[in-house]
């Protein structure tokens, strides 16, 4: 890909964007291998010490202790295990419906993608939300899988609508004609010549839906209908504190400050790699 | 224009009709009856209550008795109270809908602001920290703010009330929680739209009239930067639907927000669904009067849908 050595001197000006980079990656490994580093220190989620209780941070439990006497550090760590699996996850399944929906309606163009771009446009409009709400709630489905594929079936609209004008924007090019000239099927040139010039915008797209999923999953959590216990989410962990606020605080702002930073952090390199990637679509 | 507001206006009632029948399949979906609990019935009993909501008929004719009813705009009865869906939105709607404005007015007053300043000043320090202020705002979720808002302001300063609407001073901190929430984004259009909208003719022509930059900025070119947030309206009334569950409950607002939230747990299905159906037609209703709008804002929209 030839995009990538300007991006990557254009991206590297954005000190702010890499430095949140950084700091995200940083908090996923920390998330991932954290764990087990506490471990070693005999830390982690589950012991309850219920003699203990609710204590505020200090040098043996730098986030405080829950009022079971769980390591919360720990807890925000594992927390965040499964917040970074369900924004991944989630904005995967956005991305193959989003690109697969838009490139179709732009390849088939005429009345097709004129009812398909009206249905998005119809979809917009549409309390999506409060859909997922009472689908999970009538449905009594707290699953997992449930929660991927219900966020990720209302966040492909955006990614739909880009991907579509990039492949219309593509479809006249010079290059694209020469594949077609030189006998290549459509799905070969779709595939082949037209999906990965529109590779940067999906890119950036997509980094920008993972911290929007992950707010989605926190505020389903919020309601009692994202991850469900013994599985804690940041979301999860932010309700509990949220909710004893006035006498432990550290329950909040421990999660809470952490959720927040990864959510900031991903939307700065969102930013960041839109200007690096994509510089035509800055207005959105 | 007559033609593209019929045309939309058809589209709307499909997507009503769509609304309508998913709410339908989705409450017979649920898995077991909205009668089965714990306690022990008899029969007759069990068959009375069925047949008093219809139950025991064939699922079309449900079906059309329940089209037949939202036609006649009656959503439904709550199944745990004894309260019809539609009153309970007459009762609970009005307090979500002023909390709803105050925050809506927050976030686009400050977020017109804020956006038309950094577009003015583009690439300067007062830009890159007015954008910052606006990523920071849509990157903290209203569930850790809204009780940090409690915590310091209420309990340790004391300067408002902590939760519940007993007067003005009440409808701050939900405002302001709830207008944070998409003040960043309505700031970010802004300045997108007004980056756009300065590098056009008929900014040139104004400033070439030798009108005051003040004039040019806020009066024409304001009024064609501002399109973006327009067409936002739709969907942040829609992050104004579910902010408000957040924030109702927070607060303790007795608003049609937290009356959601409780029909979750309460699982009252018909009120769900209900809700449901009242929200997508509100959104429906909005995005209508959006759309006109921008004809109104922009002649050239105007023209181009003749």
């Amino acid at each position: 890909m030839s995009l990538v050595p300007g991006a990557w001197a254009r991206m590297r000006r954005h000190r702010l964007a890499v430095a949140c980079g950084v700091l995200v990656v940083a908090i996923a490994v920390a998330c991932i291998a954290g764990p087990w580093v506490a471990a070693a220190f005999g830390l982690d989620a589950t012991t309850i010490d219920a003699h203990l209780g609710a204590t505020p941070p200090s040098g043996a439990h730098w986030l405080g202790t829950d009022t079971l006497g769980r390591d919360m550090l720990v807890r925000v760590m594992i927390g965040g295990r499964i917040a970074l699996l369900v924004a991944l996850v989630t904005t995967s399944v956005a991305l193959v419906i989003g690109v697969g929906y838009g490139a179709l309606a732009a390849y088939a163009g005429g009345l097709v993608d004129e009812v398909m771009m009206r249905v998005v446009d119809a979809l917009y409009g549409f309390p999506t939300v409060v859909f997922i709400i009472v689908v999970m709630s009538v449905l009594g489905t707290r699953s997992l899988v449930a929660l991927f594929a219900l966020i990720g079936g209302i966040s492909w609209l955006t990614m739909a609508r880009i991907v579509r004008g990039q492949v219309l924007g593509l479809a006249r090019r010079e290059f694209v004609e020469a594949a077609r000239a030189s006998g290549a099927s459509p799905a070969r040139i779709v595939l082949r010549h037209v999906l990965p010039n529109a590779a940067g915008p999906v890119i950036v797209y997509a980094t920008l839906a993972l911290p929007q999923v992950m707010l989605t999953e926190a505020f389903l959590s919020f309601l009692g209908l994202g991850v469900q216990a013994p599985l804690a989410s940041w979301g999860t962990l932010v309700t509990e504190g949220s909710s004893q606020i006035l006498v432990y605080p550290w329950l909040l702002i421990g999660p809470g400050v952490t959720m927040a930073l990864a959510i900031l952090c991903l939307n700065f390199v969102g930013d960041g790699l839109r200007d690096a990637l994509d510089p035509h679509t800055r207005k959105i | 224009m007559i033609r593209f507001v019929v045309r939309r206006l058809l589209a709307s009632v499909v997507v009503v009709f769509v609304v309508a029948t998913a709410s339908f399949l989705l409450l017979h979906a649920a898995p077991g009856g909205p009668f089965d609990t714990d306690q022990r019935r008899s029969a007759a009993v069990q068959r009375a209550m069925e047949d008093r909501y219809g139950l025991g008929d064939s699922l079309a004719t449900q079906y059309g008795r329940e089209i037949a009813m939202l036609a006649h705009g009656d959503l439904g009865h709550s199944m745990k109270r004894d309260v019809a869906v539609n009153d309970l939105i007459a009762q609970h709607a009005p307090v979500s809908a002023l909390v709803g404005a105050l925050g809506l007015l927050v976030a686009v007053g400050l977020g017109l602001v804020m956006g038309v300043l950094a577009a003015w000043r583009r690439n300067t320090r007062t830009d890159y920290g007015l954008m910052a202020v606006a990523l920071v705002g849509i990157s903290v979720p209203s569930f850790v703010l809204g009780p940090l808002l409690i915590a310091t302001i209420s309990i340790h300063l004391g300067w408002l009330p902590p939760a519940r609407i007993d007067g003005p001073a009440g409808y701050v901190l939900p405002a302001i929680t709830l207008g944070l929430l998409y003040l960043g984004t309505i700031a970010r259009l802004t300045r997108g739209g007004m980056l756009e909208a300065l590098g056009q003719d008929f900014v040139r022509t104004a400033r070439a009239k030798g009108l005051p930059e003040r004039t040019v900025v806020w009066k024409h070119a304001l009024r064609v930067g501002v399109q973006p947030v327009v067409t936002y309206l739709g969907p942040a009334t829609a992050a104004l639907i579910s902010g408000s569950f957040v924030v109702e409950k927070i607060f303790q607002i007795p608003g049609l927000g937290a009356s959601f939230v409780d029909s979750i747990a309460e699982r009252d299905y018909p009120v769900l669904t209900g809700v449901f159906v009242f929200y997508a037609v509100l959104l429906v209703l909005l995005n209508l009067v959006v759309d006109l709008a921008y004809g109104w804002l922009d002649p050239r929209v105007r023209e181009a849908r003749r």
